[in-house]
């Protein structure tokens, strides 16, 4: 690519959101230098509405392109930036990566939000956020266990980092560190867990000191 | 003799829907099997994590209404799903998100009855509602600048198969006061008068086939009423 005419992207993002988490981890493996800038109050802040009316993190502007939602964002970067392919050529394995990024971002990540942890401690009780998220998580790491169960290797899909892993890493990271999930009975995303906890880059991105 | 696919579906999941009209564009022969309960043992023996959709194609099975809908564009690229601009395609992409991860998951069957379940009957309605409508106040934003006949310009792409079905719930099911959101209603409309969509959209749950019957999804009643 030309020097000269190469923008920086900047990532609109939050240090506790799991699905920026995402794209830090997708932008350093492709080697892609970016501005990241941190907000607060997504829904209420300026500079981030001025772009992006519908005021979610996290959101990456490449130039005149404004890209909201974090799995959006990411088959955006592996169409324009292939280095470091995200996918398997394998369409067998391609789309068990989906499934694995679908299982997280539909029926895990939504259900033990901020968002929505909040709004079960004020309409049940404060003690029943952690086993609402941990009953969700729960049923979503039974789901992933049984389906990568023929595919893990080193890592979640086969012996490199692909987008499966990028779903992967920060969800672990939520139930095991945040909500103290037991993780007995899934012996593979703990291996997983602890494969992804020796990768330096994933290290710095998703250990943040809360 | 190639084997013809099979979907293990739900006529009333909205994510079955999804499936059902992509295979319908791309004029793809399927056999639909109607799964009635969770934890139907036919659909564990080809599928252990047991969600509807799954899609058989051969040996391959694929489970996961976003992760089908892409293995079919690459499998059978017939009548494309994603428009070639890469802004175009990345928000089909947006809006398959918004849909699959900020609304569906909030107000699907399951999730509806344990609220109802955990905080009250009388919770499920406004429950559904709230998470719908900022939903869909995020779609209306996103699509303002990109609708055409259809969500993303005069085809009928991705997008069309999340939004169809996300509001005919919202719409029929959840009874959502839509006045604030005039292109996703005009949206609607085009999808009722489009077959290939709408003969989908009409489907429901038939009489004695098993499992819930069509009231289980009628959340406009409380359970008493019903």
């Amino acid at each position: 690519m030309d020097e000269a005419n190469q923008t920086i992207l900047k990532l609109f993002s939050h240090p506790m959101s799991s699905c920026a988490r995402r794209l830090h981890l997708a932008l350093n493996l492709k080697g892609l230098e970016y501005e990241c800038i941190n907000v607060d109050n997504p829904l209420e802040d300026p500079e981030l509405l001025k772009i992006n009316p519908m005021g979610f993190v996290p959101a990456l502007v490449d130039g005149t392109t404004v890209i909201s939602d974090s799995y959006a964002i990411l088959l955006y970067l592996e169409e324009k930036y292939p280095q470091h392919a995200l996918l398997p050529e394998d369409l067998v394995r391609k789309s068990i990566n989906y499934q694995v990024a679908s299982i997280v971002s539909s029926s895990i990540q939504p259900l033990q939000n901020t968002n929505i942890i909040n709004y079960i401690s004020e309409v049940v009780s404060p003690d029943e956020k952690v086993p609402w998220a941990q009953y969700h998580i729960k049923n979503g790491f039974v789901a992933l266990e049984k389906l990568l169960v023929n595919y893990a290797a080193k890592y979640a899909t086969g012996d490199e980092i692909y987008l499966a892993d990028l779903f992967l890493a920060p969800q672990l990271y939520n139930a095991i560190y945040l909500f103290k999930l037991d993780m007995t009975e899934f012996p593979i995303l703990l291996k997983l867990n602890k494969a992804y906890n020796e990768i330096p880059s994933f290290q710095q991105i998703i250990m943040v000191e809360s | 003799m190639e084997e013809v696919m099979k979907l293990y579906s739900h006529p009333m999941s909205s994510c079955s829907r999804r499936v059902r009209i992509a295979l319908n564009l791309k004029g793809l022969k399927y056999e639909c099997i109607i799964m009635t309960s969770v934890g139907d043992p036919e659909l564990l023996k080809v599928n252990p994590i047991g969600f509807v959709p799954a899609l058989v194609d051969g040996a391959i099975v694929v489970a996961d209404s976003y992760a089908i809908l892409l293995y079919l564009e690459e499998k059978y690229p017939q009548y494309p799903l994603l428009p070639q601009d890469i802004v175009k395609k990345s928000i089909n992409y947006q809006v398959a998100s918004i849909v699959s991860s900020s609304i569906q998951p909030l107000q699907n069957t399951t999730l509806v009855h344990y609220i109802g379940e955990l905080v009250s009957p009388d919770e499920k309605l406004p429950w559904a509602q709230y998470h719908i409508r900022k939903g869909l106040v995020a779609l209306e934003k996103l699509l303002v600048n990109h609708v055409g006949k259809y969500a993303t310009g005069d085809e009928i792409y991705l997008a069309d198969l999340y939004l169809a079905p996300q509001l005919d719930n919202a719409i029929n099911r959840f009874k959502l006061d839509m006045t604030e959101f005039p292109v996703l209603l005009k949206l609607h409309n085009i999808y009722s008068q489009t077959p290939s969509i709408q003969q989908i959209l009409a489907e429901t749950v038939q009489p004695n086939t098993g499992g819930p019957d069509k009231s289980f999804f009628d959340f406009t009643k409380s359970k008493e009423e019903a």
